[in-house]
């Protein structure tokens, strides 16, 4: 018995000694590849690499995994897509989108949100995205062929010919096809006739958005309508705060320097912020001597918009 | 005679719960409970539709390496080991010995699909609970979605196709041919549908005929991969389901009974 114990402990004290003796070899193996590293450095893995350039044998050569490939480019195509903009300095280069959301959407052709959220990364004007609405309508028209039922389809290239190209014709025509979809809301035959006759005024920006955000179920489409509500908010802001501006000038002969000014005068009850909650700025360089911050997300504002055309709020 | 085939299926299963094979649904659920927290972090609104998708993909591949790592080794391990003399001599037929061995692989892996599904379902449950907007935003189909057993239900037939080739081959070859011939029949079954279509491509007609007779010879696998429509909500109809599983069975046996063929043959004296 106590024998047995003892070749019990004698046991454990080896197995201890192996696991102390394995513990320390890799301990030094790893201390050894830092050092190696530090002297060769690694090479820089480069984020651009696309893997495959032909979806079509991408998809043969999956073998039943096409879906799961295709999650994993949608992921590179989100990661390429952040990545380039957040990215500081340099030109931005978003070459690499367009040809990961068409790998995307081979391998699954019914990915509706790489078709959705697709159209909108590749028509963010430049440097937020590549500006390229060109391939958005191309990608939402693939999207089309693969699913003529999607009405959203339809509406979403709408959407960029409203939004991006201001080319009120294009979009009521696409309006008008979603709204003969099987399935589509009654409202997008209305949206047509709105966009051909009111064209790109805010009112009418207003609506489209707001429609869009009350009946989508898509949470980045619905992301990205409450951004274009919040960035129509800030253009009636600013044209509100350009007036006051202006009209303070001229009851005291100079502009404020700061909001406090405007504050202490009782013109203001705060200082005033954007929708996302950055201060607005006084800026005698900007247009009407107000500005958005250089660090509000609401960056940058529709151009088309930025002159008041309808009633403001 | 069924009494005999069902010892030799249980100790099958037996053996592969004593070689740790179940340890992959360990694995599996880890897999999915890591993949539902990175996944969130990375896709915002499109989690639902990629945890289906890896579910069902890693079910696909565990289930796959089950049916051909141990279905190669399911008679030739029993030759190997020259316990085949032993168990032949008892009053165990050579065909009960084989359809047992069939048997008892389609029970390991009926668990292992039947946990994997239901671990996929706890995922999909718990991600619902936490997030209750996920259900708003999955507008294709329902988080937990009766359909994804369709495309279960699919593919553990198929796992039998592929595990009734390589016991099949486990009957004259060693187990690194074995695998190399199943995983080539496994490719090759994913492709053969351009084989029905080869008059297309070649002038010869002799050429077409073969690739026609190949086309019907080799197992057909693409059609049990229902994974993305059942994902997307698209309709699976049960005449589908139950024509695909009914070819999968029947191409099984047919295997299998090859297999009997070709171990009835075998001289163990």
């Amino acid at each position: 018995m106590g024998g047995a114990t003892a070749r019990e402990r004698k046991g454990s004290v080896g197995a201890l000694a192996v696991l102390t003796i394995a513990g320390v070899l890799l301990g030094a193996a790893l201390s050894l590849q830092a050092y190696r590293e530090a002297q060769h450095p690694l090479p820089p893995v480069s984020s651009d690499i696309l893997y495959f350039r032909g979806g079509a044998a991408v998809s043969r050569a999956a073998l039943g995994f096409d879906a799961l490939l295709a999650d994993v480019y949608w992921i590179r195509a989100i990661q390429h897509f952040g990545g380039t903009k957040r990215a500081s300095g340099g030109e931005k280069r978003y070459e690499l989108l367009y040809p990961l959301l068409d790998l995307t959407t081979t391998l699954d052709p019914h990915f509706s949100v790489a078709y959705r959220f697709g159209a909108i990364f590749l028509s963010e004007p430049y440097p937020g995205g590549p500006g390229r609405t060109d391939l958005a309508i191309a990608l939402l028209e693939r999207g089309i062929a693969a699913d003529p039922k999607r009405w959203q389809y339809a509406q979403d290239a709408g959407f960029v010919h409203y939004w991006w190209r201001q080319d009120y014709k294009s979009a009521a025509e696409w309006f008008d096809r979603a709204s003969r979809i099987e399935g589509a809301p009654w409202w997008l035959r209305s949206m047509a006739a709105t966009t051909l006759a009111e064209g790109g005024d805010r009112q009418s920006s207003r609506r489209l958005w707001q429609q869009l955000l009350d009946t989508t179920d898509d949470i980045w489409v619905r992301d990205n309508a409450r951004l274009r509500l919040a960035q129509l908010k800030a253009l009636d802001d600013l044209d509100a705060l350009a007036s006051l501006v202006g009209r303070y000038a001229q009851a005291r002969g100079a502009p404020p320097r700061s909001w406090n000014e405007l504050v202490a005068a009782r013109w203001l009850a705060g200082i005033p912020a954007d929708p996302s909650g950055s201060p607005y700025e006084l800026r005698p360089d900007a247009p009407g001597g107000v500005a958005l911050s250089d660090r509000s997300p609401l960056l940058p504002l529709p151009p088309q918009l930025t002159k008041q055309t309808g009633p403001t709020t | 005679m069924g009494r005999v085939i069902g010892l030799v299926a249980y100790h099958v299963f037996k053996e592969s719960v004593r070689d740790k094979v179940l340890y992959n649904l360990v694995l599996f659920a880890v897999l999915m409970i890591g993949a539902s927290y990175l996944i969130g972090q990375l896709t915002a609104g499109q989690d639902v539709k990629i945890i289906k998708d890896l579910g069902l993909a890693a079910s696909s591949v565990f289930g796959l390496f089950i049916a051909v790592f141990i279905g190669v080794g399911l008679v030739w391990k029993e030759v190997d080991r020259r316990s085949v003399y032993n168990l032949l001599v008892k009053p165990l037929r050579r065909h009960e010995f084989i359809f047992g061995k069939f048997l008892g692989l389609a029970l390991t892996l009926f668990v292992n699909i039947a946990v994997m599904a239901a671990a996929l379902y706890a995922v999909l449950a718990l991600m619902n609970w936490m997030n209750p907007g996920l259900g708003r935003a999955a507008i294709e189909a329902p988080v937990l979605d009766p359909q994804l057993l369709k495309a279960f239900a699919l593919l553990y037939v198929q796992l039998l196709v592929v595990t009734s080739v390589a016991l099949f081959f486990s009957t004259f070859s060693g187990p690194m041919l074995s695998a190399a011939f199943t995983f080539g029949l496994y490719i090759v079954g994913h492709f053969n549908a351009d084989l029905a279509h080869f008059e297309s491509v070649v002038k010869s007609a002799a050429a077409a005929w073969l690739g026609k007779a190949l086309y019907y010879a080799l197992p057909n696998l693409a059609p049990f991969d229902v994974k993305a429509a059942v994902v997307h909500g698209q309709p699976v109809s049960a005449a589908y389901v139950g024509l695909t599983a009914g070819y999968g069975l029947l191409y099984a046996g047919a295997m299998v009974a090859l297999a009997i063929l070709v171990f009835s043959r075998r001289d163990f004296k």
